[in-house]
């Protein structure tokens, strides 16, 4: 008989840990250390649809596998784009892929960013370094439904001008007159006659109804920490704020327990978070 | 400009929000308008910091020379904030360089008049450093983030 | 009612039947697996038949100690637990997830986990089915499947047995989950010496269980047979070795995520993660890739992980998790604590393992005690904190 009543139940058995073979349609350089992979699917480009702020498992044959937020449009999924920093063995073997090879996938896993739920507010985007990758998805969304939210404010913080991802979207959304783009490095030598400093910053004086406010963030914790508080601050609730987190992943599907925080997995409960439900356990050091 | 509208231009920055319409009359008698090129400089570091600066609208650079990178960018200073503490502190020199990059319109204070008025005012000076002191704490907070390196990741 | 009636032994086998039962599940095709000692420990593995069950032969246990003894008996299940438990067959230690080939344009990926070995776990401890229910929400309780865990678990013959003696490390009655068996068995046995008298009493939980039973010589137990179970029960509950006080548990680690109790515990803690490889649902694992040497055969393994390693919390940039004091206080307030916003129970079944494997002798009753302890001290004793 069965150990438990849970393996008695009848149900549709897929492996979760199987990936799919997609194939490399681009990879493009953005920045020194981080590049965008375009995939198509495993019937050429087939449907891969997804919520923003969801993230996939990508793995390099043979190397290895890692989580990597979707970056593309989820308006139009195809094809399946990716903007990944190259900082360990698999990410670097991925910076080496060329167009026509086949890179495993799995997912899409996760929660995603409350755009629905946003709907009628002003939204205000926070984010950070890479964290601007997880974030564009939704940024896209709210493009192309621009009538459905209020003001719309993207706030976006590199470390110097030549780490800025996306820089010609960010120009072009920069010129669109329903919203309001700001971009700041940390640090600026040369030609840079932008913004100098760090993210949080550019929060004072962003046009926005805290009261009405959506904010979603995406950076390194202590960015977050710091962002959150000065939105805090100008009158955002606390409800209303959303962080994706990261922490060490396996599996994707809670088997793993790498990606625990507090009485949460990053991979199912995660990675966006509202604040007010993690509130507790954020400021704890090595949760 | 005449002084009463000098006294509206200043009541309307945040800064000066809740001041007594005493100071308010007194700093603006030390206040004039002035407008900047993109590149032209504010203040230089080592200079006597003689004014400061109530942004209406531009941007500001903030940046130290350095022999080897030339001039590196610590912060910008942009509309609606307030340019300028090291008059209130002994030895009163400019500690960096201030450098317009956009085409600014300030109005400056003449620091060495209101300084003169905090000596002889004890609650002039409080309402002031009270004010300064913010300013001054949230940019050395946001130094100290950036001294973090955030974005940076060691491969 | 019906549920009552299956708590109670209907059959009582000897020795020689047991030994027909073990062969009955054979002919069925499973592969009958026990306990037995190997390098002076109590281990599961496969058995034949009832001799090659640890006859005779008890286990002393202790924080940080572990040593077989003679009992002077002929018991058969006269020992309580060893460092394995069933896990290493439904959640392998290591596990090749697929494999992989890469042949110029083409790639096929070899899925693995349709194994149908089908297992009979023989002498499996009220704790230990506890143990295996807790896994089972991990692996198969939410929208993602383990198909290893599903088709293991859902095979698996399980023939379970009321303990009838205690450890000294041993909690179970304060954790809820034993020493009497509750449930999730095929058949449960209570092992009865008394003499010359030597009989298992036969709880039956399932129709297959009842099928396989029906194979061999039994009698019907008597009212005095069903005592028998519950006044043995009893006596194993008397000698439970330690208990927690569950109260309020898991808010009572989390609040007290910055008691300096956890530097104490860091402080003689090795970091070496036998607690987590005894503990019979601990189930974190990590993930290997390996290739072959012309780069196109590659294969991705699943092996046990351990939060009590370095590289368990790395992220880009560091580990979240870089003190020994951290990794340590995870473990327990996940166990204890969080296990429950997860999974809705402990993770923890009172099995003693971790306090009997522990080479520095850490004791987790004694450390949850110590937590409740410091926390009244520093409510009550606001001045002593400041010293």
């Amino acid at each position: 008989m069965s150990i438990t009543e849970l393996a008695k139940e009848p149900m549709v058995l897929t492996d979760p840990m199987l990936p799919t073979w997609f194939r490399v349609q681009s990879v493009r350089r953005e920045t020194h250390d981080t590049f965008t992979l375009e995939l198509a699917g495993p019937n050429d480009g087939g449907e891969f649809s997804f919520a923003p702020g969801q993230f996939n498992m990508l793995y390099a044959f043979g190397v290895g596998e890692v989580p990597i937020s979707i970056s593309g449009n989820p308006v139009t999924t195809d094809p399946l784009v990716h903007t990944i920093r190259a900082v360990g063995a698999v990410t670097r073997a991925m910076q080496k892929l060329k167009r026509g090879d086949l890179i495993g996938v799995r997912g899409p896993f996760g929660s995603a960013w409350p755009v629905m739920d946003a709907v009628g507010r002003d939204v205000v985007i926070v984010t950070g370094g890479i964290g601007l990758a997880p974030l564009r998805p939704a940024f896209y969304h709210i493009l192309a439904h621009r009538n459905d939210y209020n003001r719309v404010v993207l706030l976006y913080g590199a470390r110097t001008r030549d780490d800025i991802l996306y820089r010609d979207e960010l120009k072009q959304w920069r010129g669109e007159l329903d919203l309001e783009v700001e971009v700041t490095v940390d640090s600026s030598v040369g030609r840079w006659r932008g913004n100098v400093g760090v993210v949080t910053k550019l929060i004072p004086r962003a046009g926005f109804d805290p009261e009405n406010t959506t904010a979603l963030i995406c950076g390194p914790e202590v960015m977050m920490r710091f962002t959150i508080q000065d939105l805090l601050n100008r009158g955002v609730e606390k409800k209303n704020v959303y962080v994706s987190m990261e922490r060490n992943m396996k599996c994707a599907v809670g088997f793993c327990g790498h990606c625990q925080f507090g009485s949460k997995f990053i991979c199912r409960d995660g990675p966006v978070f509202r604040f007010s439900d993690i509130e507790d356990i954020f400021g704890i050091r090595e949760l | 400009m005449n002084a009463a509208s000098m006294n509206a231009l200043l009541a309307e920055h945040p800064f000066f929000n809740g001041i007594s319409s005493r100071y308010l009359d007194l700093i603006a008698q030390a206040a004039s308008e002035a407008r900047y090129e993109p590149r032209e400089l504010i203040f230089h570091e080592g200079d006597e910091a003689s004014e400061f600066h109530v942004i209406r609208r531009g941007k500001v650079a903030i940046e130290i020379f350095t022999p080897d990178r030339g001039p590196v960018a610590i912060e910008t200073i942009n509309t609606g904030e307030i340019l300028g503490w090291s008059w209130l502190i002994d030895p009163y020199r400019w500690l960096f360089d201030a450098q317009a990059i956009e085409p600014t319109e300030v109005i400056a204070i003449n620091a060495i008049q209101i300084r003169e008025s905090m000596a002889a005012d004890a609650v002039l000076s409080n309402e002031l450093l009270r004010r300064f002191t913010p300013i001054i704490v949230a940019r050395l907070q946001a130094t100290r983030m950036q001294l973090l390196d955030l974005y940076h990741v060691d491969n | 009612m019906s549920s009552c009636d299956t708590k109670r032994p209907s059959r009582v086998i000897d020795r020689n039947a047991l030994d027909d039962l073990l062969g009955t599940l054979r002919s069925r095709g499973y592969t009958v697996i026990g306990p037995r000692i190997c390098d002076q420990a109590i281990v599961y593995d496969e058995i034949q038949t009832t001799d090659d069950l640890p006859v005779g032969w008890t286990d002393e246990q202790d924080a940080g100690s572990y040593r077989l003894k003679k009992r002077g008996d002929d018991a058969l299940f006269g020992y309580v637990l060893g460092p394995h438990s069933w896990k290493k067959y439904l959640f392998p230690s290591a596990q090749r997830l697929w494999q992989v080939t890469r042949d110029g344009e083409d790639i096929s990926l070899s899925p693995e986990g349709g194994e149908e070995v089908n297992r009979a776990f023989i002498a499996v401890r009220a704790c230990e089915l506890h143990a295996m229910a807790i896994q089972a929400k991990v692996f198969i309780g939410s929208e993602f499947v383990d198909p290893t865990y599903h088709v293991r678990s859902k095979n698996a013959f399980t023939l379970a047995v009321n303990c009838g003696q205690a450890g000294k490390t041993c909690f179970c009655a304060s954790m809820n989950t034993g020493p009497r068996v509750d449930g999730g068995f095929d058949l449960a046995l209570t092992e009865v010496l008394d003499g010359a008298r030597h009989e298992f009493l036969v709880e039956v939980g399932s129709e297959i269980g009842a099928e396989v039973l029906g194979t061999v010589d039994s009698r019907e137990a008597r009212l005095e047979d069903q005592h028998t179970v519950d006044d043995i029960v009893a006596n194993t509950v008397a000698q439970m070795g330690r208990s927690v006080d569950t109260a309020d548990i898991g808010d009572l680690l989390k609040r007290n995520h910055a008691n300096a109790k956890w530097d104490e515990i860091a402080e003689r803690c090795l970091s070496c993660a036998n607690c987590t490889m005894v503990c019979p649902t601990c189930f974190c694992s990590t993930v290997e890739d390996v290739t072959d040497l012309s780069g196109n055969h590659a294969e991705r393994w699943r092996r046990w992980d351990s939060c009590f390693t370095m590289d368990f919390s790395y992220i880009a940039g560091g580990q979240v998790r870089s003190s020994t004091k951290s990794r340590y206080r995870q473990w327990m307030t996940h166990k204890l604590g969080t296990w429950h916003d997860q999974f809705g129970a402990s993770g923890c079944v009172g099995c003693g393992r971790c306090i009997t494997w522990c080479p520095v002798a850490i004791d987790i009753t004694e450390e949850v005690a110590a937590i409740r302890r410091t926390e009244v001290e520093d409510a009550t004793e606001p001045l002593k904190r400041g010293a």
